[in-house]
This record gives C-alpha cells, sequence and structure tokens, in this order.
C-alpha cells in the first residue's frame, strides 16, 4: 500500500474543498471497502479525506411525509430505525441480509451505495479488468462468471453491483442528495448507477469530487408493504446471487402501487420497469404477477455458467409478490 | 511527499487506558493493538472483514479490526478480549461461558467470538432486529434471542474448527 495524506473534515464544505485540493484523493467512509481495495492494491489513494464524523449521521422526517437518511449514517442504525422498519420494511429488510452485525457497525449509507463489484478479477491487479484497467479485457466474460450479470451486461463488463439496500433502495424510488465543487444537486437512485456499456470504469453518475450527503424516501411509498428476499450460496453473510425488493400496494384485489427491483442480476440495481407496467392497475393475481416478471426476464442474455439466475430471480420476486398481496376475497 | 511516510498522531483509548502513538497511516487497528500495544488477543484470520477473528469493540460496538484504520480512529475508546472484565475481576460471563460449554478447539476464533457476542447481546437489548427477526416485531423494543437469533447475529464469526452448536448454547447460557 502506498503511503498517503489523511484529512478529517468537519463540514461537506471542508470534505470537498480538501478533496478538490488533492488529486488522487478518495473520500473514506466506513472503510469497510475501500480500505479492503487498498489492501488488494486496487485502490491506490494519495489521500483519504475521512467523511465519516460529518454531521449527517441522522434520520430526518421531511414535511411531507418522507424521510432522509444523511450519508454517515451506519447501516446497523438503518435498519434498526423505528420509522425505516415501520415504513420502510424492505430497507430494513435489505441492509439486514446484507454482511455481517460488524460491518453494518461501520458501513455508512454512502458507502455501501458506491461499494465496487466483487468480481473477482476486478480484486485482483494481476489480472484484466476493464473497470479496473480500461482497455485490459475483460476477464471474467470467458473466465469465472457465475456470480455475474445476466441483464444489460456490456462485453467490455459482465460485473453485478453487489449492494443490497441499493436494490431496496430504487424499489421504492429513493433519490440521491449529492454536493459537490458545483453545487448541490439530486439525482433518482434508479438514474444514479450506471451500465457498463463501454466505460465499466464508471459505476455511477458521480462526478469527480462530489459527495453523497444523503437518500430521500419519498412519501407516497411510506407504510406500502414491502420486503426483501435474498439467495445466497450460504444463510448468511455472503453476497446476493439474486434478490428481489417489492413494494406493492392492492385496493379491492387491484394492484396500485408497485416498485420491483431486482438485485445480484447486473451492473445496477435493476429496476423492472416492465414488470411494474405490466402489473399496475391489473388484478393481483400470481398468474399476472408470473407474466409480468416473465416479460421482464425476457430481456436476459445469460452468460454460459450463469443461466440459473434467470429462474432463481423470477421466483424471488413471484414469491415476495404474492407474500405482500392480499389473500383473494373468497368467492 | 514520493516515498515519504505520512504519519499521525493518534490517541486511543484501550480497555480503559489512553495511548498516543505517531501512526503510520496505513495501519489498521488490528495490527496497532497486536504490534504496538501487546494485545494479541484479537487475532487476524482474513485480514478482510471475511472471517471476524479480529473483532473488538470500538465506542462500545462490535467491529473488524482488520478494516479499521487506526488513525481514523482518534479519540475512540476501544475494548478488547483482555479488557472484558475489569482488573481483579474474574472472567466476563462470556468467557466463563465459552469455558464451562468448551466452546473451542483450536481456540483461535474465540476472542473474536466472544467480543461479537458482547456486542450482539447489547444489539439485541437497544432493539437492533436480525435477519430473522420477525419485521412485525414492535420497532425499538428489546429482541429476545433464541438459537436462530444467535446463529444469524454471529455468522460474522467464522470457526474453522466447527464448534458452532457450544458457542450457540455458551451465548444461550448468558442471555439474562
Ligand atoms: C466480507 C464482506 C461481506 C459483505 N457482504 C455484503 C452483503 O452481503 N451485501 C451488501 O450489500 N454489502 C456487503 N458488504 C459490503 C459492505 O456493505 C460495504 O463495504 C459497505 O456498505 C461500504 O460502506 P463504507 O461506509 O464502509 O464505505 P467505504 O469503504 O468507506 O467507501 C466505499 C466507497 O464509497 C466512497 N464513499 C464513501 N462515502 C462517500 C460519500 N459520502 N460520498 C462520496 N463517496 C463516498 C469511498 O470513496 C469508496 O470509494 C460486505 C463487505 C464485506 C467486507
Ligand atoms: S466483469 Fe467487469 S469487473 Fe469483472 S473482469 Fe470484467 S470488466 Fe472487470
Ligand atoms: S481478520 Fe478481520 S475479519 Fe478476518
Ligand atoms: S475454535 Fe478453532 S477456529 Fe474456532
Amino acid at each position: 500500500m502506498r503511503s498517503f495524506d489523511y484529512v478529517r473534515a468537519r463540514t461537506p464544505e471542508e470534505a470537498v474543498e480538501a478533496f478538490a485540493a488533492r488529486p488522487g484523493a478518495r473520500y473514506l467512509a466506513g472503510g469497510t471497502n475501500l480500505v479492503d481495495l487498498m489492501k488488494l492494491g486496487v485502490e491506490r489513494p494519495t489521500a483519504l479525506i475521512d467523511v465519516s464524523r460529518l454531521p449527517l449521521d441522522r434520520l430526518e422526517k421531511l414535511p411531507d411525509g418522507g424521510l432522509r437518511v444523511g450519508a454517515t449514517v451506519r447501516n446497523s442504525d438503518l435498519a434498526a430505525h423505528p420509522l425505516v422498519r415501520d415504513r420502510y420494511p424492505v430497507l430494513s429488510q435489505a441492509l439486514l441480509a446484507g454482511a455481517s452485525g460488524q460491518l453494518r457497525n461501520v458501513a455508512t449509507t454512502g458507502g455501501n451505495l458506491l461499494q465496487r463489484t466483487r468480481c473477482g478479477y476486478f480484486q485482483d491487479p494481476g489480472k484484466p479488468c476493464n473497470k479496473r484497467e480500461p482497455g485490459s479485457g475483460c476477464g471474467a466474460l470467458k473466465g469465472v462468471h457465475r456470480d455475474h450479470a445476466v441483464l444489460g451486461h456490456s462485453p467490455h463488463c459482465v460485473a453485478t453491483h453487489p449492494s443490497d439496500m441499493a436494490v431496496a433502495l430504487t424499489a421504492l424510488d429513493a433519490r440521491v442528495e449529492l454536493y459537490g465543487p458545483e453545487g448541490a444537486r439530486t439525482v433518482d437512485l434508479t438514474d444514479f448507477h450506471r451500465l457498463p456499456e463501454n466505460h465499466p470504469e464508471r459505476d455511477t453518475e458521480l462526478r469527480p469530487g462530489e459527495l453523497i450527503t444523503g437518500v430521500l424516501l419519498p412519501a407516497a411509498l411510506a407504510g406500502a408493504p414491502s420486503a426483501y428476499r435474498k439467495a445466497r450460496d450460504r444463510a448468511s453473510y455472503a453476497f446476493a446471487l439474486a434478490s428481489a425488493a417489492v413494494v406493492l400496494r392492492v385496493a379491492d384485489g387491484m394492484v396500485t402501487q408497485v416498485g420491483l427491483a431486482f438485485g445480484g442480476l447486473a451492473h445496477r440495481p435493476w429496476r423492472a420497469r416492465v414488470a411494474e407496467a405490466a402489473v399496475l392497475g391489473e388484478a393481483a393475481t400470481p398468474a399476472v404477477f408470473a407474466g409480468a416478471v416473465d416479460l421482464e426476464l425476457a430481456a436476459a442474455r445469460p452468460l454460459p455458467d450463469n443461466a440459473y439466475k434467470v429462474p432463481l430471480a423470477r421466483n424471488l420476486a413471484l414469491d415476495v409478490l404474492t407474500r405482500l398481496a392480499p389473500a383473494p376475497a373468497s368467492l | 511527499m514520493g516515498s515519504e511516510i505520512q504519519r499521525s498522531e493518534t490517541t486511543l483509548r484501550v480497555n480503559g487506558k489512553p495511548h498516543t502513538l505517531l501512526l503510520d497511516h496505513r495501519r489498521v487497528l488490528l495490527d496497532v493493538l497486536r504490534e504496538d500495544l501487546g494485545l494479541t488477543g484479537a487475532k487476524k484470520g482474513c485480514d478482510h472483514g471475511q472471517c471476524g477473528a479480529c473483532t473488538v469493540l470500538a465506542d462500545g460496538r462490535r467491529v473488524n479490526s482488520c478494516l479499521l484504520l487506526a488513525v481514523a480512529l482518534d479519540g475512540s475508546e476501544i475494548t478488547t478480549i483482555e479488557g472484558l472484565s475489569a482488573d481483579g475481576e474474574g472472567p466476563h460471563p462470556l468467557q466463563r461461558a465459552f469455558l464451562d460449554r468448551d466452546a473451542f478447539q483450536c481456540g483461535y476464533c474465540t476472542p473474536g467470538q466472544i467480543c461479537s457476542a458482547v456486542g450482539a447481546l447489547a444489539e439485541a437489548a437497544a432493539g437492533h432486529p436480525s435477519q430473522v427477526t420477525d419485521p412485525a416485531a414492535p420497532a425499538g423494543r428489546p429482541v429476545a434471542l433464541d438459537r436462530t437469533e444467535i446463529r444469524e447475529r454471529l455468522s460474522g464469526n467464522l470457526c474453522r474448527c466447527g464448534a458452532y452448536p457450544r458457542i450457540v448454547e455458551a451465548v444461550e447460557d448468558v442471555i439474562p
């Protein structure tokens, strides 16, 4: 690991300034991903701007009934917060399905959104990887890619985004608050993470030096039934092979509101817009759900060794959708 | 700058005692505990957050000390397995329970298991749910720990000897 400068920022302004003044800097939050990648030689920052003590560690109710989650709220505190458990249960469940108690105590909202892929080629500087070293090739495409993408990938990169939290936030229509050298802006989370196309080195639409300051949860989905289900190689402490986050409101047997997102399938949390459109306004029945999810997954292009993900994701989504739909009134 | 090593003065309170050290920014808490402070209870298993052998408490919360840069912890209160019980007292109830249940074979994972269990019990008492807690359980109330809960909450601690059944029993023994 090469030596680096260390600066503890007290305000977002100070953080952005310190970052801009140090070419090759990185923001440090919990460090559970960044420090790991520094040990592996994947990240080689010249300076760390520590944002973990910024006063962004609070949850606030918004006047419109939504919720603002600060960027440095720890994953464990977010999952345990009564407002999150009561109004956005899918978010609490997704967080608790990720990592371990020790890691969640340290990991932050901002860092979780920006964690890098777990692709083994990306994590090994001795291997080709377009994401780590543009132009070096994609080792996974013809190599080990059992954990990789089935949707939205390109010949340049077939990696998946590893976050569980981000999948729940996508189904919840969350927005990300950013602050950078050019000021503050807000981006829909669905548009925040990118598909790889021919620039897999760019995970997100974050601009250089921009800081995540918070995440906004909409009032419209507060209290809507929601849930998360994740499949993995062991019962706990493993990344998703596939996962589904669902928000579903049903009135008189008809779907009035729906959010569906998949994890483990793509370079970003996969917002299932096609499936959502196919169930909205329709009867909340298993047949309608199955038709909609199949329509979404018809776009899947599995790699030689990961076709199993398509039926896995289908079954996860159908299970959660069916569980959230109220039992049909008896005839 | 170039190859110059960058350091900062950092103060950590470890097991109640303050230590002010001039630390290379690259050093993680685990290495400082083991190499500078002679506290070799916390173990290095994977060095990547994947095994839990390095678990200690930072400001009362369980953490993986292998992924925490020590410089970023300036001012923090660290408790290691060596500091779980105050001087002159006997072992911590969890240490006693691990002995009584023979909850280890080689013992390499044990300090991490015990620190993790201390943290997990505090989290449950503070109302933190886990993946296996009923989502309908009231938020903010203490969570009762059955075996399924203990297994899930300690899943961040691997035991290569497979002493899991007795680890779970030892933790069950100290549940209030
Ligand atoms: C063994 C292991 C298992 C895991 N299992 C799972 C799992 O099952 N599911 C899951 O979802 N995750 C899992 N994780 C990943 C974990 O959730 C992430 O490492 C964590 O959320 C990252 O948060 P952090 O605060 O530690 O980020 P850091 O490591 O500090 O930062 C990550 C990145 O974000 C940048 N950054 C951080 N904060 C900001 C900000 N506010 N603004 C701009 N940039 C910022 C950093 O520069 C860095 O590039 C696992 C990790 C490990 C080590
Ligand atoms: S899948 Fe993406 S991250 Fe993995 S080797 Fe290919 S380019 Fe790199
Ligand atoms: S040594 Fe820290 S988790 Fe394995
Ligand atoms: S007792 Fe040997 S690793 Fe757990």
